[in-house]
């Protein structure tokens, strides 16, 4: 059974999303996708200033199996990237709620009003095995 | 089992050579300043060793004609001898490209009829055979849906569409090309979502790329309204030929509602497959991307046979190759479909359809669950592991794995990519019923092992002169030149 933090924020495409202090948001891929990815290889993060609308493919994260993208759960503008991802793809299988975080983005919509799964909605649909 | 074989400069000793690594005469003709003051770090190695290690090298070789090759959505069948050794006719052969039309009328006479043959099999208008590749193929038609809505002044037509279950060079094409690109998520039973297609419908559209049988195995049954539905917001349909084998004399893209399509020829006509080519992608175009076609292309006049280029076709997307893309392959498929006429073509569709449905029959019978269960398989079909990944934490790829140890070359597996597990299994026609049923056996004995003996199986291959590759380690630390150990 994968791990779905309470605390965060889901999209159907296995991205979390989390509301740091300052307001601007967090974004990774969960545990559920990056166990069916496998082992990743390659990940490619956006850059600082780069304006993004929700669903926007904003990364790419490559696994010896598939190659897929990341999609922007919100619109807004990136802050930063993970540059940590460039040599050290596996943070994310190793810690992808903490140290595997992608992107950091300045939404500019409230996230709560932005359509996005609790952890119960979006454990049940990764336990349907979407 | 057989041995590793080492890479040659390892076989090097200081100072052994053979007559062939000498210096010619002519060499002593060379400017003083053009003469390498190093020697080239060439393996020193003697004849014989030369011979017996490219010897053992293709004696390691896994090829079609030595064994089951049944990988899925790339068509590994069998090409006839009498292909080859026909388009190996000096008269062939021996013709410079440059050499005027009208010493070449036998070799543009067959180009021409292959033309034909080709437009009359996918039901198209016109042909052109210049693409060297299948993925060039796909970059020339999707540059002619391009050019046809640039010459409408019709510049806001921007989006590819592409499902899901498409081969990624779908998606590449069409970024190539300078195309968005919309994903359009297929049913559970293969078949394109209908109401996806809609919402992703509009202005924008410039095109959508279907491959049918999809790589899912299975006929989009909804292609004719697919294609009302694409024609009617205004974007035209791309066939990607990678699957064309099962529909061959059967049903033809062009009257499913495809506009333009692009045909393997070393997938279904019988050229040569795999190690990076020579390949040739033919594309075929409805009347209204006529005018675009790539050139040259082969024209007749009268009873004499001539090279159409720009001045025929000014909107042309231009040339896609110095000359007239492989001649020598394109040679090989006129052949390959002279020799199966009409009623041939027909018998490799039903066979080869025939094979994957008594395998997918088997397999399931076997324990294997099939992706799309009540589909009829097409060409393919696809199985997926995820139960026995589940339950026994044997993967799709450690069955790949021990397949070799059974000496058969792995399925296409993890594709596509949104079916988990998976082995995507094409028998091909021209596969015996004795061979299928090895192969079932093979796979039911691993189901075996993978239930009594895990570790065996995830330990695979075990009698392969190289055991299982660190592929994560592989892909993250690129290591792609071989360098002398420094002496």
């Amino acid at each position: 059974m994968s791990n779905v933090p309470a605390e965060l924020r889901y999209t159907k495409s296995h991205e979390w999303v989390r509301v740091l202090p300052d307001g601007s948001l967090q974004i990774g891929i969960t545990d559920h996708a990056q166990a069916a990815l496998g082992d990743l290889v390659f990940v490619e993060v956006p850059e600082a200033g780069r304006q993004l609308s929700a669903g926007d493919a904003c990364a790419v994260v490559e696994s010896v199996k598939a190659a897929s993208d990341v999609y922007a759960p919100v619109g807004g503008e990136v802050i930063a990237g993970n540059e940590l991802l460039a040599t050290q793809p596996e943070l994310i299988n190793q810690d992808p709620y903490g140290q595997g975080w992608i992107l950091r983005l300045q939404a500019d919509v409230d996230p709560d009003s932005a359509g996005l799964l609790d952890a119960a909605a979006y454990g049940e649909l990764s336990a349907a095995g979407h | 089992m057989l041995a590793p074989e080492p890479v040659i400069f390892e076989l090097s000793r200081p100072g052994r050579t053979t007559p062939a690594q000498q210096p010619p005469a002519a060499a002593a003709a060379l400017p003083e300043q053009f003469r390498r003051r190093q020697p080239a770090a060439l393996p020193e190695v003697s004849e014989l060793q030369v011979v017996r290690h490219y010897t053992r090298l293709s004696q390691l070789n896994y090829s079609i004609d030595t064994r089951f090759y049944p990988l899925g959505s790339c068509t590994m069948k069998y090409n006839p001898k009498v292909c080859n050794a026909l388009a190996l006719l000096p008269g062939f052969l021996a013709r410079h490209p440059l050499a005027p039309a009208a010493t070449g009328q036998g070799l543009l006479a067959c180009l021409f009829e292959l033309q034909e043959l080709l437009a009359a099999v996918t039901g198209m208008a016109g042909v052109s055979l210049t693409p060297m590749a299948g993925a060039q193929g796909e970059f020339a038609g999707v540059a002619m849906i391009r050019a046809y809505h640039r010459a409408r002044g019709d510049h806001a037509r921007n989006e590819i569409l592409v499902p899901d279950a498409a081969h990624g060079t779908n998606p590449a094409t069409a970024t190539m090309c300078g195309m968005k690109v919309r994903e359009l998520a297929s049913r559970p039973d293969g078949d394109l979502d209908l109401d996806a297609l809609d919402a992703a419908l509009s202005p924008a559209t410039a095109g959508i790329m279907l491959t049918n049988p999809s790589t899912l195995g299975v006929f989009e049954r909804n292609i004719v309204e697919v294609a009302r539905r694409v024609h009617a917001a205004g974007g035209l349909l791309y066939y990607d030929g990678a699957n064309l084998n099962a529909i061959l004399g059967r049903v033809r893209p062009g009257d499913m509602g495809f506009d333009v399509i692009h045909v393997n020829l070393h997938k279904t006509f019988s050229t040569p497959h795999g190690g990076g080519g020579p390949g040739a992608g033919a594309v075929g175009v409805g009347e209204r991307l006529l005018p675009f076609l790539p050139v040259p292309i082969v024209g007749r006049d009268g009873g004499c046979y001539r090279w159409l280029d720009e001045r025929d076709l000014p909107q042309s997307i231009g040339r896609l190759s110095a000359f007239m893309g492989n001649t020598g392959i394109l040679l090989r498929a006129w052949v390959y479909l002279r020799i199966l006429g009409a009623a041939g073509l027909r018998r490799v569709a039903e066979y080869s359809t025939l094979n994957a449905n008594y395998l997918l029959a088997r397999l399931t019978e076997a324990g294997f669950e099939p992706a799309c269960s009540g589909r009829r398989a097409s060409h393919e079909f696809i199985v997926t592991l995820r139960r026995q990944a589940r339950e026994l934490g044997v993967t799709a790829m450690d069955f790949a794995k021990r397949l070799l140890d059974y000496g058969y070359h792995a399925p296409t597996t993890y594709f596509p990519l949104l079916v988990p597990e998976c082995l995507l299994i094409e028998p091909t026609e021209t596969e015996t019923r004795e061979e299928l049923d090895g192969f079932v056996e093979a796979l039911a004995a691993i189901q075996r092992e993978a239930a009594t003996d895990p570790e065996l199986v995830r330990g695979a291959p075990h009698s392969l002169p190289v055991r299982r590759l660190d592929d994560v380690r592989a892909a993250r630390q690129l290591d792609l030149a071989w360098r002398p150990a420094a002496r």
